[in-house]
């Protein structure tokens, strides 16, 4: 028996699409919820990362803090939310926020932090305002590194998003856990191969979006390319 | 050389190329086959992955203790889908089962009848090699379920009677709920009762089940009828008189290495166990957070079934 083979056969064959149990739905739920955890994390983190970063207070507490965060059982917090509140989204929805937003406020914070200081200094010397360093030095410069928190912390979601269908949240955490329930492991992998190539798309979309916003004269820090290397001692 | 673009295509294709050895590397394997080797004096006692269950199986292996046997636990080990071959290939030697449950997954047809019309039928559907011994009083069937309020509301008694609904009916428990015999497709079947939706809650008719029910979040759920969180919910189980769920008696399923005096000690318990037995045990698991060990030690000893 080979479950690789039946697990492709499950996912082309034409009855498990189309409907309201068919894949597609469970993947266009999957994103819904990745994108939503993403929006909701990023409107969390940016701007805690961002104050951090720019003043440089909190930073010991902050970072403890969120690294205290990663360490809670995502399966666990999801079933006592859901618990507490209700079945359905909500319960996923936080449970995966608290799992996105230590990441991505780790690339907000070190966005900034990794900005050489005497382009800040420069940036005030020419008599720009705190809000004009934040926004026009600050924010551009420390987007490639967010960026990279932002495409780790979606891995993380779109991985762990199978989790949601355990308190009605729907997502391709069904095929995974129904095939779990009646011994049907081609379905179970069938499904964790579509969250792995859901996964792969996601890293496309986020390293082509990361290339997108760095600024004309930054590249991203690629510390074993020699060639860059060379190129910084040549300038320096 | 590798341009940088290049690069990355060749390093994505990398990751797909191992993801599919990977995944291809456990092809061959059954995740469950454990090394059940044959060792005559040990009885394997296994359960499914629900603590009611796991109960039933304690009782049976300290009632087997007890009366001398060497056994081996095995729990926890999910749906019938998931042990039944295990069963069948003499890997498991004791198990709990539930009687109509069980036949429906071994017979092609649909079985119905009372409960012992489906006892007899069980014992002919068994393969060579594996028996059950008496049946229980106790049961443990699927139900389906409302809230005493939306049973007020319109007036129902029986599963029939869920045709006096008039607002949409939305339906929750495990997914593979929607593709069972007595699922939403048999609702509509046989009496007319239109659903108008799923929601998914995965844990076979637990706490999220009852909360999402009480909550109005689903109207109709399906819940094991020894569950105490009915009586502590004030839920109400829908009358069965058409036997749409299969009287599910619990019986122990017991391989050749049973031999006739632990099929003894099995037949005093089924004699002792009945159904308020079986709830107030669940309400125990379930409310006092007491373990199997304690509940199963306590009602053994509370029927003189330990010597």
């Amino acid at each position: 028996m080979n479950f690789f083979a039946e697990a492709m056969a499950y996912i082309l064959d034409p009855a498990n699409w189309g409907g309201v149990n068919g894949l597609d739905t469970r993947i266009i739920e999957h994103v819904f919820i990745s994108l939503i955890v993403l929006a909701i994390a990023v409107a969390i983190a940016v701007p805690v990362g961002y104050l951090i970063g720019h003043t440089g207070k909190g930073s010991g507490f902050v970072v403890a803090l969120s690294g205290a965060v990663r360490a809670l059982p995502t399966l666990g917090l999801l079933i006592l939310l859901a618990l507490n509140l209700s079945v359905g989204l909500t319960a996923p929805v936080i449970a995966l926020v608290v799992l996105a937003v230590p990441s991505i406020l780790a690339g907000a914070y070190a966005g900034f932090h990794a900005i050489d200081r005497r382009t800040i200094d420069a940036a005030r010397a020419v008599g720009m305002t705190e809000w004009q360093i934040v926004t026009k030095v600050e924010m551009p410069l420390g987007l490639p590194l967010l960026m990279g928190g932002i495409r780790s912390a979606a891995l993380q979601v779109v991985a762990t998003a199978t989790l949601a269908d355990y308190v009605g949240g729907g997502g391709l955490g069904r095929p995974i856990l129904e095939g779990l329930q009646i011994g049907n492991y081609a379905q179970m992998l069938a499904g964790s191969v579509l969250v792995v190539l859901l996964a792969i798309v996601f890293e496309l979309i986020f390293s082509a979006l990361q290339k997108l916003v760095t600024p004309a004269g930054v590249t991203p820090p690629r510390l074993t390319s020699t060639r860059a290397l060379r190129n910084r001692s040549r300038t320096a | 050389m590798f341009t940088a673009g290049k690069g990355r295509l060749v390093s994505v294709g990398a990751v797909v190329v191992g993801a599919s050895l990977a995944l291809a590397g456990c092809s061959s394997s059954d995740p469950l086959s454990s090394g059940g080797s044959g060792d005559s004096e040990t009885l394997i006692v296994g359960s499914q992955q629900y603590y009611s269950n796991e109960i039933i199986a304690e009782i049976y292996s300290q009632a087997l203790e007890d009366g001398g046997y060497t056994v081996d636990r095995q729990f926890n080990i999910g749906q019938r889908e998931v042990y039944l071959p295990e069963i069948e290939s003499g890997a498991i030697d004791v198990f709990p089962e539930y009687t109509g449950s069980l036949l429906s997954a071994l017979v092609d047809s649909e079985p119905s009848g009372s409960s012992e019309e489906i006892y007899d039928q069980l014992t002919e559907a068994l393969p060579d090699g594996l028996r059950v011994l008496d049946q229980a009083d106790a049961a443990d069937q699927d139900s389906w379920t409302v809230t005493q309020a939306f049973a007020d509301k319109y007036n129902l008694t029986d599963i029939a009677s869920l045709a006096n609904v008039t607002e949409p009916i939305t339906v929750g428990g495990n997914s593979e709920l929607q593709t069972r015999p007595y699922g939403p497709d048999a609702l509509a079947e046989k009496y007319g009762v239109t659903t108008a939706g799923f929601t998914a809650v995965q844990d076979s008719g637990g706490p999220l089940t009852v909360k999402a029910l009480v909550d109005n979040q689903i109207q109709l759920a399906n819940i094991y009828t020894a569950d105490p969180n009915i009586q502590t919910n004030n839920l109400v189980v829908l009358d069965d008189p058409d036997s749409l769920f299969l009287p599910a008696n619990v019986v122990p399923v017991v391989s050749d290495k049973v031999d006739e005096d632990a099929a003894d000690i099995l037949n005093a318990v089924s004699a002792e166990l009945s159904v308020d037995d079986l709830v107030s045990m669940n309400a125990e698991s379930v409310n006092d957070q007491k373990s199997a060990s304690v509940i199963a030690e306590a009602w053994l000893d509370d029927k003189g079934l330990l010597g």
